[in-house]
């Protein structure tokens, strides 16, 4: 497989207003001044992150099928903007966007930050956490489900990859993460 | 006497691994195709992986069942034998299997191989899982969520084969096998394209107010409050309003899980030899969380301890859990 590659952003619906945070206690918003700010901030980690993520989980791609070319948003609606992911392998698109500068998203997840998170890496169950209704989802299912089935196939833990790529301070962000998480869990207990 | 096998699902080769690693005595699996009856989008085994898992599973002394449990159309057995086929070459330990077609094919071609009858083929009766092991050699049955264990105890004695229950998980009482309610929404069958309520055809949409509601083909079949826990958008575990119950109501089943912890020494008592946990949908984090629980919970028993399960509700069906027909037929 050739490797992954960045695309350019994709268009935006000017004027949409994303901002429909549906989980109990999130902060909505994310669309004036501070998160334009804050996602010209993430960018460029984002783009590293994803870039090593699908060169070295390759694989993934496959289960995506048609949906490498879904546009996925993934709203972690107690962070100041939203994520959007096309996982193309030739053009691939991680990028933050304001809430109201979102593009028009084939399938869309929302969930508070720590528990997507956790669910990329399989430490949470996603039926469970849709059960709880801690996560939401809207739009093509089928691609939702892909995503999910794909991500959960990925052997060991994208998270920590991630924090391995900057160093003992990554990994004590992601530690502090996880513990804050920990304490915030309802149900299911944190091994 | 009865093993207290740990039967254990496996969606994709990671949740396979996590299964063996929690301490499954084996893992079911299947292709990614119409012959298993989790057809879902991106999970399951090309015939490679499948390779890779059955190494890494016999590696580790832990047994792979290949799920050929669904029901070929008319004339159309081509894809279900080159799957038993592949199943063979790869070394699989038994077949689970519903259709009669694809079990007489198995036991005429790979005569060797271990027949398991799936809980789709609805045995339920000592005469029909006779049946299956004078004409095909099945070794053990999968019995349907409705018998209760004094049942499931004389059925033991008037069979010659093994008995595996469901220990936790969806919670079927239709008669699996024969449920065509997905169909006549989507045009899908459960029972010969695997699938049951295909994402394609599942809809969530959210109301200002936090009420979810889940649409199939179109049809809304549930509507949950803000604060409501959520299932499955299966039409069985629908809520529906009728002329004396207009408020709507679960008329086929409710959103919840099947959880035998608490049975699981009248379970093999009954001579129950295998206990299968449900969910190849699901996530690892399930895989591990609930296989490593029944790993624990059966080898207190088999050690003469209490079992003491780890709390599981959380992963359970609407957060709800029940003993159904095992415990009781006035369950609900």
């Amino acid at each position: 497989m050739p490797e992954p590659r960045l695309a350019a952003p994709a268009p935006t619906l000017a004027g949409k207003d994303a901002a429909t945070p549906g989980i109990a206690g999130a902060t909505p918003n994310g669309s004036g001044t501070v998160a334009r700010l804050a996602c010209l901030l993430v960018q460029p980690v984002l783009s590293r992150i994803v870039r090593r993520i699908a060169q070295r989980h390759t694989s993934l791609f496959a289960r995506l099928g048609a949906h490498q070319r879904t546009d996925f948003l993934i709203d972690a609606v107690d962070m100041p903007f939203a994520l959007h992911l096309r996982p193309d392998p030739q053009a691939l698109i991680f990028r933050a966007v304001p809430r109201n500068a979102a593009p028009a998203a084939g399938a869309v997840i929302r969930g508070r930050f720590l528990l997507l998170l956790e669910l990329v890496d399989s430490e949470e169950d996603g039926d469970a956490a849709f059960f709880s209704r801690d996560l939401e989802v809207s739009g093509d299912t089928e691609a939702v489900v892909r995503l999910r089935n794909a991500l959960d196939d990925v052997e060991g833990s994208i998270a920590e990859e991630t924090a391995n790529m900057f160093g003992a301070p990554g990994r004590a962000v992601l530690a502090r993460l996880r513990r804050g998480y920990a304490t915030q869990s309802k149900g299911y207990p944190a091994r | 006497m009865s093993l207290a096998e740990l039967i254990c699902p496996a969606g994709t080769p990671a949740a396979l691994r996590t299964a063996v690693d929690a301490g499954a005595d084996a893992v079911y699996c299947g292709f990614q195709d119409a012959t298993n009856a989790r057809n879902f989008p991106g999970l399951n085994f090309t015939p490679d992986e499948l390779a890779e898992a059955v190494i890494y599973a016999h590696r580790k002394g832990t047994k792979v069942l290949l799920a050929l449990n669904t029901y070929p159309p008319a004339g159309k057995v081509d894809l279900w034998r080159q799957a038993a086929d592949l199943g063979v070459r790869h070394g699989v330990d038994a077949f689970i299997v519903a259709d009669m077609g694809v079990a007489d094919y198995i036991a005429r071609t790979h005569p060797g191989a271990r027949l398991h009858l799936s809980v789709q083929a609805a045995a339920s009766s000592p005469e029909a899982i006779r049946y299956y092991c004078e004409n095909f050699g099945v070794r053990r049955v999968v019995l349907p969520r409705i018998l209760t264990i004094p049942e499931i105890r004389q059925i033991r004695k008037e069979i010659p084969c093994e008995i595996e229950t469901f220990i936790f998980g969806n919670h079927g009482l239709m008669v699996e096998g024969r449920c065509s309610l997905t169909n006549y929404l989507t045009g899908q069958s459960t029972n010969m394209d695997g699938v049951c309520s295909p994402a394609s055809d599942v809809e969530y949409t959210r109301d200002a107010d936090g009420t979810m509601s889940s649409r199939l083909a179109g049809f809304t079949i549930d509507r949950f409050g803000p604060e409501e826990m959520a299932g499955y958008p299966t039409i069985c575990k629908g809520r529906y309003t009728a002329p004396n119950r207009p408020e709507g109501y679960y008329a086929f089943e409710e959103p919840v899980s099947l959880n035998l912890s608490r049975l699981l020494p009248d379970l093999i008592d009954a001579g129950v030899h295998a206990f299968k946990i449900e969910g190849r949908q699901r996530s690892k984090n399930y895989v591990r969380g609930v296989v490593t629980a029944f790993r624990q919970a059966v080898d207190d028993i088999r050690a003469g301890r209490a079992a003491n399960i780890a709390d599981l509700v959380a992963l359970t069906e609407g957060q709800k859990q029940t003993q159904g027909a095992f415990e009781t037929k006035k369950w609900r």
